[in-house]
C-alpha cells in the first residue's frame, strides 16, 4: 500500500431501507433493510472487496454510493483531494461533477450496454455530457479507451450483439473509464463470465488500476477472485459489516465465525487441499425482519446467550500489526480455534 | 397418428437439407436483419403486405386508374349492374361504384393511419417520459388513461362527434384523443421493464438529464412493439370509421368513404336487391383491415427473439 | 470392471438447428456414468454440456434431433438403447424420473408455483409406483427429512413460494429422489445458490451416493466444484471431449492444452495475492462459424499444421485419454 494513507471515501452510519408497501392505501407495513448502519473508509488507491452472500446489501450499498439507490440516513464524504463533499446532500448539478470520479461497471454484459446504438453511440453522450463537444476528438478518446481494454479501435461502430460476453464487460469497463475517474465500483463486475474470460478481464482490471492509479471497490461473492485482485475486504451479513480486515489477514486470522464458513465453503481447486466443509444450517434470514443481537446467531454454531440479545459493535483489533475488525463478541476467541 | 408421422419426416427432411448445406459450407452468416428475414418467411405476412399494397397503391394513383370522378352525379346511368362500362356498376345516384372505392381508400386509410400516428405520437411522448420517470405526473397519467379507457370508445366517439360535429381533421382528433390510451400504456410498460437494464443504470451514473435517457436511449429499444400496435390500430381506426360512416355520423356523406359507401345498405330495398352498391365495399374493407392484421401480427412474431424459425 | 458402468454414451452427436443453420452442438462425445461415482462434466457455456444430459433424457427442444450414437442404459433388466426410443414413448417416461432423474439450474422456476411441494413429489411417486395415498405421503416426509428439511411433516403442505432457494433445490432432489434413481443427472444445481447453501447441497449429494449407490452426473463450470465432488471429469470444449479421466489424472496431469490453460486460469484460494493467472487468449468461436480440425487449435500455444485435423481419442493410461495431437506427457 501507498505510504501515506489517503481516505478519498467515508460513510458514517449509511442505511438504506426500501419501504415494504401493502394494501389499498399502500400503507408502508415495514421496511427492506438492505443497509443497515454500515460506517466505512476507504484509501486512495486500494482496492476494497465488499463480499456476502445475496441479499446481504452489497450491491445496494455500492449503487448507495454513486447515489444509483438513495440512501436513507448516513453521511457518504468524498475526499477529491481538495474538498469534501457528502454526497447524500448534492445537488443533480453537483452530483454531475462528482459523477466524473465516481464510475460503475455492472454485472451483466447482456444488459450493460444499449443494444439500439453502436459503442461509439451508447459511450459517445457521456462524453458530450462531461464537455467534450467536438465528435473527432469523441472518437480519439473512445478509441483510446477501446485500445487500453485490448480490443480495436474500428470496433467501436460494431454494434453490442456482435461482441462476446467478455469483450463487452471489458467495453463496459471503457465505459467507466471514460470520463477518467478516480473511484470505480465494479458490481460483480466478472461473475457472470466463463472461466478462461474472467481471468482476461481480472487482468485488465489489475492493469488498469496500476496505470492510472485508481481505486476500485469490488463487490462479489467469490472469495477467491477477492483473494487475487483485493487489498482490503469487507465482509456483509444483512446489511452490515461483520468483518474488515487486509485480505491476507482474513484468510490467516479470521475473527468471525461467518467468514469462516464462507471460506470453508468455497470449492477450492486444488486437490492438496480437498478439506472438510464447516456447514451453516439453514439460510440467510430475510432482512425485513432480522433476527435479534446479532444477526448470525441463529446460524452460528458458537452462539451463547449473549449473541441472542445484544448487537456486537464492529470492533478494532490488530492482527499481524495491521487493523483488522470484527463485530463479534467473541472475536478474539476465534484467533485461538 | 400419421399426420404426425408424416410431420416429423418432413422436419426431419428440412434437417437434413440444413445439414448438407452446412457441411458443404454454403451458408454463411446472412447479411441483412433477421427480424426482415423472418416477416418475408412468414406467407401471411407477406400475403398482408401484397394486399395491403396493392389497395393503398390503387388509392394513391386512383386518377390513373378510374375513368369516372367518383363525386359526378349521373342520375340516367343510376343503378347500373357491373359492365365493361362501369367494373361495379353505378349506385342510386348514378356514380361509379369502382371509382367510389378506389377514391375512398384514400380518405379512410388518411383517417385510419392519421389516427394511429398521431395517438402513437401523443402516446409514446407521454409514456416514454412518465414510464422512465415515475412519480406523481406517472401516476395522474395512468388514472386519465384508465378514465379514457374506462369508457366505450365507441359512445365516447359518438359523443365527441355530436359536440364537435362530423369532418375529416375533427375525426382524427376524436380518435386521437379517444385512442392514445392503449398505446401509452403499453409504451410505459416497456419503459418500466428497460428502465431496470444496467445500460440505463449507466447513463444515470454519467449523470445525463432523463429526457435523453428516455428518448434518446431508451425509446429506440421498444420501437418494435409500438410499431406493431401502430398497424394493428391503423386497422381498428378503419374499422371505426366505417362504423360510425355506416351510422351517418362519421365524414360527410358526400365524401367517398369505405364507411359512407357501405352507408347505403342501411336501405333495406338496396340491400336486398342491388348488391354491388355494397358488398364490393364491404369486401375491399375486411380484405385491407385482414392484411394490415396479418402484417401486425407478422411483425409481432419476427421481433419477438423467442420465437424460432 | 464392466458392471459398474450404468450408462454409457458411444459418439453421440446432438446437432440443432435453429434459423435455418445447424449448430453441431455436440459433436461427438462417448464416456461412461459408473454406479456410485460422480461424474462431472466441466466446460465453459456453449460447450455442450448441458445438452448431452438433454440427450441422456431425451428432453431435447423440437428442432434438435440425435444425429447419431448410441446411448445404451444398462438396467437391471438388460439394456436399453435409450437414443432408439420414442421422445415421449412410454418406456422412455417410464425411464425419466424412476431410473434415471435430472435437477435443473435454477429452482426458482423449476417447481410448479401453483401446486404444494408435497403433491409435486407424490404425484412423482404415484407414477412410477403403485403404492397409496396416505404411503405416498409418508414417503414424501420421508424423503423431505432425508434432504435436511426441518419439520418435514408441515413443510410438506407448503407451497414453493414459502421456500427459500436452498430449501428449494432440496425439494428438487427429494422429487429427483423420490423413486431412489440409478443415476441422478444434475445440471449446475448450485449456479443460482450462495456458497453457503451450495456447500449444503453438496453434503447431501455426497451422502446421496454413498448410501444409495447412485451414479451421479454432474454438470459445472466450476473446477472448483470439481475438485470437491468429482471421482472422474470429462472436459468439453466446443462439442467435444477434449479430456477425460479419474479427478487425479485430469487434475494433477492435465494433458489437453485448454484443460491445463483453463487450471492456470483460474484465482485458487489461499494461493495469495500474488499468484499468477494466466489468461486463455481470444474468446469462444462462433458456433456457426467453427475452427477446422481441433476446435481448441485458434487458442492453443502449442498448435501446429496438424491441428487442422480433428485428433482422434488416445489414451494416456487405461483411466485416462485425451483429444489433442500433442498431449503434453511432462506436467
Amino acid at each position: 500500500m501507498s505510504e501515506s494513507i489517503e481516505t478519498i471515501l467515508t460513510l458514517k452510519d449509511m442505511e438504506t431501507h426500501f419501504p415494504i408497501k401493502k394494501g389499498v392505501f399502500k400503507r408502508t407495513t415495514g421496511y427492506v433493510k438492505a443497509v443497515d448502519g454500515v460506517s466505512l473508509e476507504v484509501y486512495r488507491g486500494e482496492t476494497l472487496a465488499l463480499v456476502g452472500e445475496s441479499g446481504c446489501g452489497k450491491t445496494t450499498l455500492g449503487k448507495s454510493i454513486l447515489q444509483l439507490v438513495k440512501p436513507t440516513s448516513g453521511k457518504i464524504i468524498y475526499n477529491d483531494k481538495t474538498t469534501e463533499r457528502d454526497l447524500c446532500r448534492l445537488s443533480q448539478k453537483e452530483m454531475m461533477e462528482v459523477n466524473q470520479k465516481l464510475q460503475i461497471v455492472f454485472q451483466d454484459p447482456q444488459s450493460s450496454l444499449n443494444p439500439a446504438f453502436t459503442i461509439f453511440g451508447s459511450l459517445q453522450d457521456s462524453l458530450k455530457a462531461h464537455g467534450i463537444k467536438s465528435k473527432s476528438e469523441r472518437r480519439k478518446i473512445i478509441g483510446d479507451l477501446l485500445e487500453a481494454v485490448n480490443m480495436r479501435r474500428e470496433q467501436m461502430d460494431l454494434y453490442p450483439h456482435e461482441f462476446s460476453g467478455g469483450q463487452r464487460q471489458r467495453i463496459g469497463i471503457a465505459r467507466a473509464l471514460s470520463i477518467e475517474p478516480d473511484l470505480i465500483v465494479c458490481d460483480e463486475a466478472v461473475s457472470a463470465l466463463d472461466v478462461s474470460i474472467q481471468a482476461q478481464v481480472l487482468k485488465l482490471l489489475k492493469d488498469i488500476k496500476e496505470e492510472r492509479n485508481l481505486t476500485y471497490i469490488f463487490i462479489t461473492h467469490d472469495l477467491s477472485v477477492v483473494e487475487y485482485i483485493s487489498d482490503r475486504v469487507a465482509v456483509m451479513y444483512l446489511g452490515k459489516i461483520v468483518e474488515l480486515a487486509e485480505v491476507e489477514d482474513l484468510y490467516a486470522s479470521t475473527m468471525h465465525p461467518y467468514t469462516k464458513a464462507l471460506l470453508s465453503a468455497i470449492p477450492v481447486a486444488d486437490l492438496d487441499r480437498r478439506k472438510k466443509r464447516i456447514l451453516l444450517e439453514g439460510d440467510v434470514p430475510s432482512p425485513v425482519n432480522p433476527p435479534s443481537g446479532c444477526p448470525f446467531h441463529p446460524r452460528c454454531s458458537q452462539c451463547q446467550d449473549i449473541c441472542k440479545t445484544v448487537v456486537p459493535e464492529l470492533k478494532r483489533f490488530e492482527t499481524n500489526g495491521n487493523e483488522h475488525y470484527s463485530a463479534c463478541h467473541f472475536a478474539e476467541e476465534q484467533l485461538s480455534q | 397418428m400419421k399426420d404426425t408421422e408424416k410431420k416429423k419426416t418432413r422436419l426431419e427432411k428440412k434437417f437434413d437439407k440444413i445439414l448438407i448445406r452446412e457441411d458443404t459450407g454454403l451458408i454463411k452468416n446472412k447479411k441483412g436483419s433477421r427480424a426482415f428475414r423472418k416477416l418475408m418467411s412468414n406467407r401471411l405476412a407477406v400475403a398482408g403486405i401484397i394486399i395491403v399494397s396493392v389497395i393503398l397503391l390503387a388509392s394513391i394513383f386512383a386518377p390513373l386508374i378510374c375513368r369516372y370522378d367518383p363525386l359526378k352525379l349521373d342520375l340516367r346511368n343510376k343503378l347500373q349492374k357491373p359492365s365493361m362500362e362501369h367494373l361495379i356498376g353505378t349506385d342510386q345516384l348514378g356514380r361509379d361504384i369502382f371509382a367510389r372505392i378506389v377514391y375512398g381508400g384514400r380518405v379512410s386509410i388518411l383517417v385510419g393511419l392519421g389516427s394511429a400516428l398521431a395517438s402513437a405520437v401523443v402516446g409514446v411522448a407521454i409514456g416514454a417520459y412518465t414510464g422512465y420517470k415515475g412519480g406523481l405526473l406517472d401516476k395522474i397519467m395512468l388514472r386519465l388513461s384508465e378514465l379514457v379507457m374506462a369508457f366505450p370508445q365507441i359512445i365516447l366517439v359518438l359523443l365527441l362527434v355530436t359536440i364537435m360535429g362530423q369532418g375529416l381533421r375533427n375525426l382524427i382528433i376524436i380518435f386521437t384523443l379517444t385512442g392514445w390510451g392503449g398505446i401509452y400504456r403499453m409504451t410505459r410498460a416497456q419503459m418500466l421493464s428497460l428502465r431496470e437494464e444496467e445500460y440505463v443504470q449507466a447513463l444515470r451514473a454519467f449523470g445525463l438529464n432523463n429526457f435523453s435517457i428516455a428518448y434518446k436511449h431508451m425509446l429506440p429499444n421498444a420501437v418494435g412493439p409500438i410499431v406493431v400496435n401502430i398497424t394493428l390500430s391503423t386497422a381498428m381506426f378503419i374499422l371505426y370509421e366505417a362504423a360510425l360512416s355506416f351510422l351517418g355520423l362519421g365524414v360527410p356523406l358526400n365524401i367517398a368513404t369505405w364507411g359512407n359507401i357501405v352507408n347505403i345498405a342501411q336501405d333495406l330495398r338496396y340491400l336486398q336487391f342491388f348488391w354491388w352498391l355494397w358488398v364490393p365495399g364491404a369486401i375491399v374493407i375486411s380484405l385491407f383491415v385482414l392484411g394490415i392484421n396479418f402484417i401486425g401480427d407478422g411483425l409481432r412474431d419476427s421481433a419477438d427473439p423467442m420465437q424460432q424459425g | 470392471m464392466k458392471d459398474d458402468v450404468i450408462i454409457s454414451v458411444k459418439d453421440l452427436k446432438t446437432f440443432f438447428y435453429t434459423n435455418n443453420r445447424c449448430n453441431k452442438a455436440v459433436n461427438g462425445v462417448s464416456f461412461d456414468i459408473k454406479k456410485g461415482k460422480t461424474l462431472c462434466v466441466v466446460g465453459e457455456s456453449g460447450c455442450g454440456k448441458s445438452v448431452t444430459a438433454s440427450s441422456i433424457m431425451q428432453l431435447l427442444p423440437k428442432l434438435s434431433r440425435i444425429e447419431n450414437g448410441k446411448i445404451t442404459y444398462h438396467s437391471n433388466e438388460g439394456d436399453i438403447r435409450i437414443d432408439q426410443l420414442k421422445k415421449n414413448g412410454a418406456e422412455m417416461r417410464a425411464i425419466r424420473g424412476s431410473d434415471i432423474s435430472m435437477i435443473f439450474q435454477d429452482p426458482m422456476t423449476a417447481l410448479n408455483p401453483v401446486y404444494s411441494i408435497g403433491f409435486q413429489i407424490s404425484e412423482n411417486i404415484q407414477y412410477h409406483t403403485r403404492l397409496k395415498k396416505s404411503e405416498r405421503k409418508d414417503q414424501s416426509i420421508k424423503l423431505l427429512k432425508e434432504m435436511g428439511i426441518p419439520l418435514p411433516e408441515q413443510r410438506i403442505n407448503e407451497y414453493p413460494h414459502q421456500y427459500s432457494g436452498g430449501m428449494r433445490q432440496r425439494a428438487m432432489i427429494a422429487m429427483a429422489m423420490a423413486c431412489n434413481p440409478k443415476v441422478l443427472i444434475a445440471d449446475e444445481p448450485t449456479t443460482a445458490l450462495d456458497v453457503t447453501i451450495q456447500a449444503q447441497i453438496f453434503e447431501l449429494m455426497d451422502e446421496l451416493k454413498e448410501k444409495h449407490d447412485t451414479a451421479i452426473m454432474l454438470i459445472t463450470h466450476d473446477m472448483g466444484v470439481v475438485t470437491e465432488l468429482a471421482d472422474d471429469v470429462v472436459v468439453m470444449y466446443m462439442g467435444n471431449i477434449v479430456e477425460n479421466g479419474t479427478v487425479d489424472d485430469v487434475l494433477r496431469k492435465p494433458s489437453h492444452p485448454y484443460t491445463k490453460a483453463l487450471l492456470e486460469s483460474i484465482p485458487v484460494l489461499g494461493r495469495g495475492k500474488n499468484q499468477v493467472i494466466e489468461p486463455i487468449k481470444g474468446s469462444t468461436p462462433d458456433p456457426y462459424n467453427r475452427p477446422k480440425g481441433c476446435q481448441f487449435a485458434p487458442r492453443c500455444p502449442y498448435a501446429d499444421s496438424s491441428c487442422l485435423v480433428m485428433p482422434d481419442e488416445s489414451s494416456i493410461n487405461n483411466t485416462h485419454s485425451v483429444r489433442c495431437w500433442h498431449p503434453m506427457e511432462a506436467v
